[in-house]
């Protein structure tokens, strides 16, 4: 019996050697290893065998199983070794074949400029106030200083409704009166986006629906100086730290003083060009301090309150931006465009 | 409005380079849009911005520079024909230097064509050889240079120039023939070269809509002295008063009415500097009288209205001569100088005599009053007016008109009698005349100018700096306020031509303003809020909003954002042709700018519908999404409700045809409704259920409706194939979910709790049954759930089976089931416990089959 375990182990150990697919190491293992190989069934048959030669073909046999699972387990390194070895070697992709296409979804290009706008105000403490597009004409010009017939009413082309006294909002400021009369006398630091309408022809430069986002602080203490400042950190922040800006007085209804901002073209770098229609500067926003009878229809005290207020079209902004050069291209919504941002 | 600097200059002094001035102007609020140079030298590339020290073009420039040594003053001695052309004639030309031949064609010459050397020779503007000017004869404006030609056979090196030849206007009807004091030889941009500032004129600084409110401007920020003109003219001929009588009926809508009146003149065409300045400023002359009261206008913002004496006094019929101010009669009707017969309303205001209508007040006068070529005794009147009344009138008539432009934005009543005197003597200067004695002058409602008390603590207060009491008195001063100083207080006396200072706590804001701007915002430094940060609110339905956004384009979807007008034509297409129309109303605009762009939407669907057609013609497969606002009206009308919807449409291959064989099938409703699904998962809305419903828009057996609890949160399906139809699309399926985004966001939770993850391993199993074929799948899974609570932790439908081995009528559902306790490792005795439990109650209540 010994013999034929010493025999058994040559010839397992001889035949393992020729092994050389994992397939055949497979087999193999079932030959000599298995549940039904003959080692086992001399393992099985120990107890037939008598009592003194059970101890030492028992020892055999063992030693006999450990030998094989370890040469099998040293053949079956060296195979994965060599195989990894033979794939690392021989196997390879044309890296330049195109990648599984994914659908790749985007936020519209107005709504992008909107996030990045609410994320630096929001930094500033500047919180989101939303209010209705179609609004009355009282909120849209008459709480905002401009009174029927007021010649600064010229300044926006009205979208009216059939409904007497009912309009598309020209401009976002009716919700500065809405926020007002909601938070008085608190202090108030919001900005208001939202979608504005103005009757002109649709071209490449004039849109009849446009965003607007307008900011109002009103507290104790606001100042021009205060204006000056929120806004250049905002410009920096928006269109990059080296930008230089200058404030221009001019005319809006609603504050006073008021002013415009310009930021340097950063197309020609001032040095006048299409875009900037020479000038060398960049029209980005009105702003000024909160009129006082504006302050008043919202419920402060302009005696004890002051406040400032601003607005920007911010599709112009993510033209400037980006080097579009229709604005159509915004509601159009080709996907060839879209796709871009 | 457009500001000539040499008119400019017959206010104040200029010392500053033009593109400083406009550096300054612009910053104060009088912002230049243009400047055109019109002879003087053109800025080299760029220049100094006074704040910065920065090169910095400013402003739109254009124009021409009139080379000193080449364009002069020169003069025509004789006229005579050219040997072979009738239409052109030869000049002999001195131009300081020598004599020359010029040829031209000018027809203002050929009156004097023959005539042998003139008596007075005529003054031109000469270009010599290598001048670079204007080609006369191209439409708009090309330069080129005068060189050495033989026209006609006769030598021609030099020209005598027109108006357009110059720049200074589109004028090529014959050449500038200048007054007589032009000094022969004299470069031209020295006798008359200009430049033409074109400032936008916002509604509040409507007192700078001329020449001396800009001058005003210009003096209060450069520091320079303000010229004011003279009203002081020789009243010489008899008195006017007992010869014409006024009468103001509405004191509030006429506050003043000047008239004044002068005789003899003689009308004919002005010199040459009062034309070249009209022109320059955007004005045609006609005549010596008319523009001389345009050019009072222009001057000091007064419009003047002139009326032939004469016929007034013949429409009088002998008896004195009254003009009346008053509102139109019903019905009433008057011929403008534009020759339209006009129905005036009741709110109009006329200026009238006995016998009717002379003009519409402050508008546009009447066509049989108005002065002509043979006027010789002229009635001047100067006036104010409510502006809003005027601006009523311009309105309703559609009418406009430079006197128009000035009294709708507000002309001080105070200018009414200095713009009757300007006017006047003017007139007097161009085409003589004797000025009758006095003014009749009605003033029945003088306007109080506002004092106002400002102190440097309300400028620190508002614009965050300490000025001085006396800096900021002499700001105001410059502007020609009245101010004393009291100590810390200045009482500020608004001036008599202006009409936007407000009272009280409005004043104050209007002084402080023009302190800021005058002062300079440059000069105003940056601080940030020192003031306290209000409370907190945030905007939790936008930050919903926002995930949503999100959400679904980490779902592979693309935004779009569409117009919000559209025309119920359009929305009625996401409707099949029988379907009942959408009869709700609509938000209806009164001026729509297109005709398929008349309401505000009802439906974002059919917005987002437009944009798959849109886009079908060039994309194969179109996954996008909106979130935005329809507009729906109450009841009682008056402001509509304007709720969110969301939006979502795919049409086209699941994926784009790939090397690697993708899954090219067209997307259908699965596939919308996975992508609903993991939105509100996402949303941690997990408790959505999906039912079969009809929905006009939608394949009736292909829709669904989403509910959470009882409530609808929209609906979703295949697109029924006529509404396909109705949209341009290349044929594939179109599926959309139409969700109401406000009732969305409204049960969003604001967190949510976490489930521990299992320690101990679950058990997997998988389960076929077979059903009925109308028994939903949702029913069996709502049984799995049911039964196999709280053990039963995951159920996934991995295979449906329709076929001869289940039996007509019949369908297999087989299941991946998850079983897992949080506290143990599941026996196989509970495993076959919860198994038998679940097939028995699909069994009992679905009739259910295990498939073996």
């Amino acid at each position: 019996m010994l013999e034929r375990l010493t025999e058994l182990e040559d010839k397992a150990l001889a035949e393992l050697e020729q092994a050389a697919g994992q397939a055949d190491l497979k087999a193999w293992k079932v030959k000599y290893l298995g549940r039904s190989a003959e080692l086992a069934t001399i393992t099985a048959g120990l107890r037939d065998l008598s009592k003194e030669e059970r101890p030492a073909v028992g020892r055999r046999a063992n030693e006999v199983k450990n030998a094989l699972e370890k040469a099998y387990e040293a053949h079956f390194e060296s195979l994965r070794a060599e195989t990894l070895d033979r794939s690392l070697r021989e196997e390879r992709l044309d890296v330049t074949l195109p990648g599984r296409s994914v659908s790749h979804g985007r936020v519209h290009p107005a709504n992008q400029t909107l996030r990045q706008i609410y994320a630096i105000w929001a930094e500033m403490g500047f919180q989101i106030y939303l209010s209705r597009e179609v609004e009355s004409d009282e909120y849209n010009f008459t709480l905002l200083n401009m009174p029927e017939y007021h010649p600064a009413r010229d300044m926006w082309d009205t979208f009216h409704t059939t409904e007497p006294g009912v309009l598309l909002r020209t401009h976002t400021s009716p919700g500065q009166i809405h926020v007002m009369r909601e938070r008085a006398p608190e202090p108030i630091r919001v900005i208001l986006p939202g979608m504005c309408y103005r009757y002109e022809q649709i071209t490449a430069r004039s849109e009849i629906q446009f965003n607007q986002v307008e900011g109002l602080a009103v507290g104790r203490h606001i100042t021009f100086a205060d204006l000056k400042g929120t806004l250049n950190a905002f410009a920096r922040r928006m269109f990059g730290q080296e930008v230089r800006t200058r404030f221009r007085a001019a005319h809006f209804p609603f504050t006073e003083p008021s002013a415009e901002m310009d930021i340097e073209c950063f197309i020609c770098g001032g040095e006048g060009c299409q875009v900037c229609k020479r000038t060398g500067w960049l029209e980005i926003l009105g702003c000024g301090m909160v009129h006082p009878i504006v302050l008043h229809n919202g419920g402060y005290d302009p005696q004890v309150f002051s406040g400032f207020a601003f607005g920007m079209g911010t599709e112009r902004i993510t033209m400037l931006k980006y080097g579009i050069e229709d604005i159509r291209y915004f509601w159009g919504n080709d996907l060839r465009f879209l796709e871009q941002f | 409005m457009k500001v000539p600097i040499s008119w400019l200059k017959d206010f104040v002094d200029i010392d500053l380079p033009i593109e400083e001035l406009v550096h300054r102007m612009t910053l104060a609020g009088l912002e230049v849009e243009q400047v055109r140079y019109v002879g003087l030298p053109l800025p080299e590339g760029k220049f100094e911005g006074h704040t910065s020290g920065h090169r910095q073009v400013e402003t739109n420039i254009t124009g021409l520079a009139w080379d000193p040594d080449k364009i002069v003053v020169g003069e025509v001695l004789e006229v005579m024909p050219h040997p072979n052309a009738d239409r052109l004639v030869l000049c002999r030309l001195d131009d300081g230097q020598k004599e020359h031949i010029v040829l031209t064609g000018a027809p203002n010459l050929f009156p004097y064509k023959g005539e042998g050397p003139l008596d007075k020779p005529l003054k031109v503007a000469y270009a010599r050889e290598g001048a670079c000017i204007y080609d006369g004869h191209k439409p708009g404006l090309e330069l080129m240079t005068l060189k050495r030609t033989k026209i006609r056979g006769v030598e021609s090196n030099s020209m005598a120039c027109s108006e357009k030849e110059l720049g200074i206007s589109d004028d090529h009807e014959g050449i500038i023939i200048l007054d007589d004091d032009a000094p022969v030889g004299m470069p031209l941009v020295d006798y008359m070269g200009d430049a033409v500032f074109d400032i936008a004129i916002t509604p509040n600084i409507a007192r700078n809509a001329n020449i001396l409110g800009i001058a005003r401007e210009v003096a209060a920020l450069t520091g320079a002295e303000l010229k004011e003109p003279s009203y002081d003219i020789a009243m010489d001929g008899p008195p006017i008063k007992g010869r014409v009588m006024l009468e103001i009926r509405n004191p509030d809508l006429n506050p003043r009415f000047v008239l004044g009146l002068i005789e003899g003149v003689k009308v004919a065409p002005s010199p040459y500097w009062i034309q070249r300045r009209l022109r320059l400023a955007g004005m045609r002359p006609i005549n010596n009288i008319v523009d001389a009261t345009n050019y009072a206008m222009l001057e000091i913002g007064e419009p003047l209205h002139a009326f032939d004496y004469d016929v007034l006094v013949k429409r009088a019929g002998g008896r004195p001569l009254t003009i009346f101010t008053r509102l139109a009669e019903p019905g009433e009707r008057l011929t403008t100088l534009d020759e339209v017969d006009r129905v005036l309303d009741e709110f109009t205001v006329l200026v009238a005599d006995k016998a009717g209508a002379l003009s519409i007040a402050g508008v546009m006068g009447g066509a049989e009053s108005e002065v002509n070529e043979n006027t010789t005794n002229m009635l001047l009147e100067g006036a104010a007016w409510n502006f809003i009344n005027i601006r009523r009138t311009i309105a309703a008539q559609k009418l406009s008109s430079d006197a128009a432009y000035r009294f709708e934005r507000g002309v001080h009543p105070a200018m009414a009698e200095r713009g009757v005197r300007r006017g006047l003597a003017l007139v007097a200067r161009l085409a003589g005349g004797i000025i009758a004695e006095g003014l009749v002058d009605e003033y029945p409602l003088p306007p109080v100018d506002p004092t106002i008390e400002i102190t440097p603590n309300d400028v620190e207060r508002l614009l965050g700096i300490r000025l001085e009491a006396e800096e900021m008195a002499d700001i105001l001063r410059r502007l020609a306020f009245v101010v004393e100083v009291d100590g810390q207080t200045l009482r500020a006396t608004t001036p008599d031509h202006r009409l936007d200072i407000g009272q009280g706590v409005v004043g104050l804001a209007d002084l402080v303003e023009e302190i800021a701007r005058v002062y300079g915002f440059d000069r105003i430094p940056e601080t940030q809020i020192a003031d306290t940060i209000p409370p907190q609110y945030g905007n939790p339905l936008l930050e919903h909003e926002e995930r949503v956004r999100d959400l679904l384009v980490g779902l592979g979807l693309q935004e779009v954002v569409t117009y919000r007008m559209t025309s119920p034509e359009r929305e009625a297409r996401i409707l099949p042709p029988q379907a009942p129309p959408d009869d709700r109303p609509y938000i209806r605009l009164a001026n729509p700018i297109a005709s398929d762009r008349v309401v505000m939407r009802h439906s974002l669907l059919a917005s987002v519908l437009e944009i798959v057609e849109r886009n079908s013609r060039v994309r194969e497969r179109i996954s996008i999404f909106e979130i935005g606002p329809v507009y729906l009206v109450g009841e009682n009308g008056g402001l509509p409700e304007e709720p969110l919807r969301l939006v979502i449409a795919l049409s086209g291959p699941r994926a784009i045809p790939s090397w690697q064989g993708s899954d090219v099938e067209p997307m259908d409703f699965y596939d919308l409704k996975g992508l609903v699904d993991a939105l509100f998962a996402g949303l941690q809305l997990r408790a959505v259920r999906h039912e079969p419903v009809e929905h006009p828009t939608f394949h009736p057996r292909k829709c669904a409706r989403i509910l959470l609890g009882e409530q609808q949160l929209g609906v979703l399906g295949e697109v029924h194939p006529k509404v396909v139809e109705r949209y341009d699309l290349p044929g594939a399926p179109l599926v959309a979910a139409d969700l109401d985004m406000a009732a969305i966001l409204a049960i969003i939770p604001e967190s949510h709790t976490v489930q521990s993850v299992p320690a101990f391993p679950p058990v997997l199993e998988d389960l076929a049954v077979v059903v009925d074929e109308d028994v939903p799948a949702g029913a069996v899974e709502n049984v799995l759930w049911l039964a196999g609570e709280p053990l039963l932790v995951g159920v996934r439908l991995f295979d449906l089976y329709r076929g001869e081995q289940v039996g007509r009528g019949k369908k297999s559902l087989a299941y991946s089931l998850v079983y897992q306790a949080s506290d143990r490792t599941l026996t196989d005795n509970e495993v076959v416990k919860i198994r038998a439990k679940v097939i028995k109650r699909l069994e009992s209540e679905l009739g259910a089959k295990l498939r073996d």
